[in-house]
């Protein structure tokens, strides 16, 4: 069968299974938009080509197949380069189809030219210029194949003008060896003697810790790590990147690590003699000053991606592999070696968890030859208990706080609610008010720290759990750099709802110049009603909201809970001098935790801000 | 450090050194302390290594090695690209200098890379190594017969003369062509270009 090579491109994205492309049309991709008018490929028309690439992003994160993203040559490539960089730094699977100029012409400073694959070189796992049609099954086969396995990440493929109008013999990859990648092998399963080694360092541990990352939800692994705690009442930590991979009322759930982290989980890893490391890179965001982290702690690090294993911290023992595959493995090798604690034991130990908090649960254990953890289970308990994460109350006269906000919106919205946060302060405290259930509910930017990720990475979890409410809690800021793909919602028929906490600032800027900079405050004013975000989202389609009263908040929250048709934003305004609390200041040790004032301390510092503004 | 001093990664699992009890970090600093072998002065780093990767020989290729090494701060002392006997690879021999980064991070990043197939690690001593030289040399008449002598003891060959000039070429291991750039020098070098080493293992 003959078709062009547009037709190839969108039978062989049909072919992967896409229901849904991102994108915008532009002069060299034009061809490729012909065949999408028939195709049963849904198009989601975006207003900006980075909304493409995080809407991919948001789409990937919550369904866990790859987000796919189309742009034309030249600048809307260049406008997804923030999309591509976010997702490698995350590890999500989007595949982006972008137009390139025609083959004569490449190298000649076309119109609408650039250096794609070069461009996105460094931001891509791989990228792919297609020269001739008859390749283009087997790239994008490729590309699809890339993205999702081993460590997931953004692919591109670039395909000439000339390439999409040229006519070829249509056929479709079988196997893995028609793609034609000599060297991409990524590895499964964990090596046996290192899992045994690993559940060797498990039975002696006496202050064990599970370092949870985003691999776990990767690796679909969130029941093999349920598993793994009940059958040894390890406490867990989850990074900003697993947050929703373990229950956040599960007792042995010590919350966030690191620089915005609880107090809990920064100090149980700081006096742990044992790390387990689970699909997680030791960001420094995590270990503050990398030779201080966790200085008594033997290291068991399990990834997928080699070049994790010692890149940082120097593991006692390394095991690559999924990590879902390789904890499974672990808990196997934990049961065989100590008699064989089944499912049984391990439902018990649940129960006991459950019932009678965490420091009993080990005791589940059904003949466990495992260490009773109670001793370090209780100093958890006593850390968690006076070392609360926690805010001090609105006081009369007061501007909303934000930390209220976010629990009141976590209080109303159903559990398997799919929240969705751009960068800054906003985004630390919705991961630390915010109950997390259900995994893949939790969608934000990580490693880039992209803000504007928000709202259009709402749209693509929207669009790929239609069912669910998807909330985005966004910063005013961030809201002002990609608000416009509420446009895009409302066209689309995408009902997502925000929630500005909008303080008027760059808050988490504002905060550092606060607490390192001596309040010289530097270009981080923005204004509470320019825009007027109640008037803009109204332009824009959406219901537009404005909470300023403490009481205003739930039944506006209800409100917007109640509108299915189109997208809600809702203004709250808030304080202004509010701060993201526990803070380990950059390059400090862990052990510099520092927490929220006292009232009395925090009046005086307030004084004195407020004569600053 | 593994057994005859030769490392590869592409098919081997390297869970399997931690397995042994050694960490990786372990394994990869043990053979950094080895590459720092004693032995006559020699131009680049003290603690280098060589890598022998292959790589489709696909367009781009050398740019995302190299775009890899700039990105994550790795040093490339010297650099070889060439294909291959089978026309679907090339070989890229690479000099990297292990003060910049642990040479387990470098090769595990390296074989991140979809194009890159596999990556030997060749210990000086356990491998063959060859670098060409091209100099050009001022030739005074009057040491002429001197400087021909020169490059008949390191079993060179003067490639093209002219009247008060020569090019010769020099082929062997890295060494002997410092040793002769060195001896050379005070002639006076008008040009001169080496094209980096190349290395096979030791049979």
């Amino acid at each position: 069968m003959k078709l062009t090579g547009a037709q190839a491109l969108i039978r062989s994205l049909e072919m992967e299974g896409v229901e849904v492309i991102f994108g915008l049309p532009g002069g060299a991709i034009l061809p490729v938009y012909d065949p999408i008018v028939e195709s049963p490929i849904r198009h989601v028309l975006v207003r900006h080509e980075q909304g493409a690439g995080h809407a991919a992003e948001g789409y990937a994160h919550v369904t866990g197949r790859p987000g796919v993203a189309m742009v034309t040559s030249g600048p809307g490539v260049t406008n997804i380069v923030t999309a591509l960089a976010d997702a490698y730094m995350d590890s999500i699977p989007i595949v982006v189809i972008s137009g390139q100029v025609a083959t004569p012409s490449i190298g000649t400073d076309a119109f609408q030219e650039a250096d794609t694959t070069g461009i996105t070189m460094g931001v891509t796992k791989h990228n792919w210029l297609v020269t001739d049609a008859g390749e283009i099954p087997r790239a994008v086969a490729a590309a699809f194949h890339v993205a999702t396995t081993g460590r997931p990440g953004p692919v591109l493929v670039d395909i000439p003008k000339d390439v999409s109008n040229a006519s070829m013999e249509w056929y479709w990859p079988t196997s893995e060896a028609d793609l034609d990648l000599p060297g991409y092998h990524p590895a499964i399963e964990g090596d046996p003697e290192a899992v045994e080694a690993a559940a060797a360092l498990i039975e002696q541990a006496q202050r064990p810790v599970l370092y949870v990352g985003g691999g776990v939800l990767k690796a679909r692994g969130m029941e093999e790590l349920r598993r793994l705690v009940d059958l040894t009442g390890i406490p867990v930590t989850t990074t900003l990147m697993a947050r929703s991979a373990f229950p956040s009322s599960h007792p042995l759930n010590m919350g966030m690590p690191g620089m915005h982290g609880t107090y809990t989980a920064v100090t149980a890893m700081q006096k742990s003699d044992l790390l387990i490391a689970l699909g997680t890179r030791f960001d420094d965001r995590v270990t503050g000053k990398v030779p201080a982290f966790a200085p008594d702690a033997l290291v068991i690090h399990i990834d997928i991606d080699p070049a994790e294993l010692g890149k940082i911290r120097r593991p006692d023992i390394a095991i690559r592999g999924d990590c879902r595959v390789v904890t499974m493995e672990v808990r196997e090798a934990l049961e065989r070696r100590n008699g064989g604690a089944g499912d049984a034991g391990g439902e018990r130990a649940h129960r006991a968890g459950r019932g009678d908090g965490a420091a009993k649960s080990r005791n589940g254990g059904g003949g466990s030859g495992l260490p009773d953890l109670s001793p370090w289970i209780r100093t958890i308990e006593t850390w968690r208990q006076e070392h609360p994460l926690h805010y001090e109350p609105q006081a009369p006269g007061e501007r909303l706080k934000p930390q209220m906000v976010i629990e009141t919106l976590a209080a109303l919205t159903p559990d398997d609610t799919i929240l969705v946060t751009g960068v800054g302060q906003h985004q630390m405290w919705a991961s630390q008010f915010w109950q997390f259930e259900e995994p893949h509910t939790f969608v934000t930017s990580g490693g880039l720290g992209t803000m504007g990720f928000a709202v259009p990475a709402a749209i693509g979890a929207k669009v790929g759990k239609p069912g669910s409410m998807v909330w985005a809690v966004d910063g005013d800021g961030c809201f002002q750099m990609t608000a416009q793909e509420l446009v895009t919602a409302n066209a689309e028929g995408i009902p997502v709802k925000i929630a500005i906490i909008n303080n008027s600032y760059l808050g988490m800027v504002r905060q550092w110049q606060e607490l390192f900079y001596e309040e010289r405050y530097s270009e981080v004013y923005l204004s509470p009603d320019l825009p007027d975000y109640v008037k803009w989202a109204e332009a824009m389609g959406c219901v537009g909201i404005r909470v300023t009263e403490p009481e205003e908040v739930a039944p506006a929250i209800e409100k917007a809970n109640a509108i299915d048709d189109r997208a809600v934003v809702i203004d709250f305004r808030t304080d202004s001098f509010e701060k993201v609390y526990p803070m380990v200041p950059a390059g400090a040790s862990n052990d510099d935790i520092m927490e929220m004032p006292t009232t009395s301390t925090r009046d005086a510092g307030r004084s004195s801000e407020r004569k600053a503004s | 450090m593994t057994a005859g001093g030769i490392r590869s990664i592409g098919n081997a699992n390297p869970g399997a050194d931690a397995a042994a009890g050694a960490g990786m970090a372990v394994t990869a600093s043990g053979a950094a302390d080895n590459a720092a072998s004693p032995g006559p002065a020699k131009r680049g780093p003290a603690r280098s290594h060589i890598l022998s990767v292959l790589v489709e020989n696909k367009s781009g290729v050398l740019a995302r090695v190299a775009s890899l090494f700039s990105r994550r701060g790795f040093n490339i002392y010297s650099l070889a690209v060439a294909p291959t006997d089978n026309e679907r690879f090339s070989r890229i021999t690479v000099v990297v200098d292990l003060e910049s980064a642990p040479l387990e991070q470098i090769m595990m990043q390296l074989d991140k890379l979809v194009n890159v197939v596999s990556i030997a690690e060749l210990a000086p001593s356990d491998a063959v190594q060859r670098e060409l030289l091209l100099a050009t040399l001022k030739v005074d008449p009057a040491v002429r017969s001197q400087l021909v002598e020169l490059v008949d003891i390191f079993e060179g060959k003067i490639v093209d003369v002219g009247s008060a000039s020569l090019t010769v070429m020099l082929a062997g291991e890295p060494e002997k062509l410092d040793s002769f750039e060195n001896l050379v020098k005070d002639h006076g070098i008008v040009d001169i270009q080496r094209t980096g080493r190349v290395a096979l293992q030791k049979l």
